[in-house]
């Protein structure tokens, strides 16, 4: 995992081996070259016509050919959208994921420092690590029904308090997991000298560890920010009013109720997909070496 | 400076998975009270036609989309390794898919294949304008191609990855015995990436036991029960029948394969290889 970050540095440090990879430079890879111009179509169909379609008027849209552009853009199905709450949706699915990134990764990071730190001499914390790394085998699926037990024990339901708790829970193991190696890699010496100077655990924590983590933390932020911006089933089982609602529940109700008006329906899918595509251009390699961080070796 | 995370992880995520254990030994409606009931919530889980249907489906969803995914990725993982410029532009839009939630993709397959108003109703292309959801085959069919949709380029990503640390010097030494693209391919490429096989496959196979979303926003487990997998079984049990001690033991034995699963595919890995990742896909 530490290599697919490093992986992701070394290509942008220069560009250097773009041109060196000639293997099997003699005859292009024709079948690579065919899967990989019909999947750009597959991928691509689907997208250009959700968002030449967001901008069609309904009777437009069954007139016209669905891949034509639209003869007269318009943006009703965007009004649509908007006025049946969706700023609010919005509101509350950025509540969750901050609400829930900012101390899972702060927590997780915390975490990470403390099983590194200890890594031999105590017992205690190795065996807190092997219980995260478990961790990463439990479905959130499996798990549901008790979370919504103690939701409603704590008088939770129906906030989006008990979406933001069990999150920030599940993201925990691999936070830990891809913090912690991240931790590791940060030279000895560099703690002794801390300790040599007097530094405490905590400034420690705080004045070496985090800078040289940063990026990985905003990594890790990344990810798990994504897979709580795009979760379903919490809110599906843990909030039942309309405003407590998140963006993908309420993509769900919005179909139910406008389903026959494709064009506003596809309006709203590219509208919650808006902010992380606008992430995805800004920061690319950081959200690409965030998704596969803890899977490649 | 571990208790924080240790703290919320215990309440939320093992005290759960030991809460669904004891519940599968209950019965409760959801709202009223807990109460024992031995095993009997088992008996009715194990004897339900259901549950052996749902495994099945489960198998048959997991089966399918491994045996789509994995070519399709290492193929195109080993494309998206050259560094050309338009291979590196190619791989931008791969990842597009993989942004997006499993809600609004399967919101768009409804409305896309929607046989009225979908894509197939507007181009007037009758191959197009089928029942896609309707029919159990058809509705098997667009699951395991829009879960591919959703998730090669994720496996893309990783294959691509394992195929750029594969040593150049490997193939240069191939080259000079004389050994064409498929030979390097098969005795170069492959064995190398036995390890990440394995992890993309792990990956595929335990994830596939909790398609929840995807499968409920685009089918609700229909037509019929025909797309109704386990992890969809559990939730109609328990939040729409309120059978919360029956969906309690769907939910155990979700766990159970899960691991099993994992193992096993670790075993096979000759162990080793990264930890087996349940959440988040």
């Amino acid at each position: 995992m530490a290599t697919t970050l490093r992986a992701g540095t070394r290509e942008t440090a220069g560009g250097r081996r773009r041109r060196s990879h000639g293997r099997g430079a003699r005859r292009p890879n024709w079948l690579g070259g065919a899967a990989g111009w019909l999947w750009l179509l597959i991928v691509i169909v689907p997208i250009y016509w959700i968002v030449i379609t967001s901008f069609k008027t309904q009777s437009n849209y069954f007139l016209t050919n669905p891949f034509a552009p639209p003869t007269e853009p318009t943006l009703e199905n965007y009004r649509l959208v908007i006025e049946n709450d969706f700023i609010r949706y919005f509101v509350n699915s950025a509540i969750v994921t901050l609400g829930a990134v900012v101390p899972a990764v702060l927590v997780s990071f915390m975490a990470a420092y403390a099983i590194v730190r200890a890594a031999d001499d105590r017992r205690m914390l190795r065996w807190v690590n092997s219980l995260f790394l478990m961790g990463l085998a439990i479905p959130l699926q499996a798990a549901i029904i008790p979370v919504y037990l103690i939701v409603i024990r704590l008088h939770m339901y129906d906030t989006l308090a008990a979406i933001i708790l069990p999150s920030i829970a599940f993201a925990i193991p691999l936070s830990v997991l891809v913090l912690s190696n991240f931790i590791r890699d940060v030279p000895k010496e560099l703690f002794d000298s801390m300790r040599v100077d007097g530094a405490s655990e905590w400034s420690t924590l705080r004045h070496l560890a985090f800078p040289l983590t940063r990026p990985a933390l905003v990594t890790v932020g990344i990810y798990d920010g994504l897979f709580i911006w795009n979760g379903f089933l919490l809110p599906l089982i843990l909030t039942q009013s309309p405003n407590q609602r998140t963006l993908p529940l309420a993509l769900w109700t919005f179909q139910g109720q406008y389903g026959v008006n494709v064009p506003a329906v596809l309006a709203s899918v590219l509208l919650t997909a808006l902010p992380i595509l606008a992430l995805y251009v800004l920061g690319r390699r950081q959200l690409l070496s965030g998704l596969t961080a803890g899977f490649s070796r | 400076m571990a208790l924080p995370a240790l703290l919320v992880f215990v309440a939320f995520a093992v005290v759960p998975l030991v809460g669904v254990l004891l519940l599968s030994f209950t019965s409760w409606d959801g709202i009223g009270v807990i109460r024992p009931a031995g095993f009997a919530s088992w008996r009715s889980v194990l004897t339900d036609p259901g549950l052996p249907h749902a495994l099945w489906v489960t198998f048959v969803v997991m089966a399918l989309s491994w045996a789509v995914q994995t070519p399709l990725s290492l193929l195109l993982g080993v494309f998206l390794a050259g560094h050309q410029r338009y291979r590196e532009f190619l791989a931008v839009l791969f990842v597009i898919p993989l942004l997006l939630s499993s809600a609004a993709i399967a919101i768009t397959y409804k409305a896309l294949l929607d046989p009225n108003f979908g894509l197939g109703a507007g181009l007037h292309l009758p191959l197009l304008t089928q029942d896609w959801l309707g029919e159990p085959t058809l509705a098997m069919a667009v699951i395991i191609f829009v879960v591919s949709w959703q998730y090669i380029p994720f496996h893309t990503l990783i294959y691509q990855g394992a195929v750029r640390q594969i040593p150049r010097s490997m193939y240069e030494a191939a080259m000079l015995d004389g050994a064409g693209r498929v030979r390097m391919f098969f005795s170069i490429t492959l064995p190398q990436l036995k390890y990440t096989i394995i992890t993309s496959s792990t990956l595929m196979v335990v994830g596939s036991l909790v398609f929840f979303d995807l499968i409920f926003v685009l089918t609700e487990g229909g037509p019929g029960d025909a797309t109704r997998v386990l992890a969809l079984d559990m939730y109609k049990v328990g939040f729409q029948a309120n059978l919360m001690g029956q969906a309690s033991g769907i939910a155990v034995i979700l766990v159970v394969l899960g691991l099993g699963l994992a193992l096993l595919l670790r075993r096979i890995g000759g162990g080793g290889s990264s930890a087996s990742q349940l959440e988040g896909l």
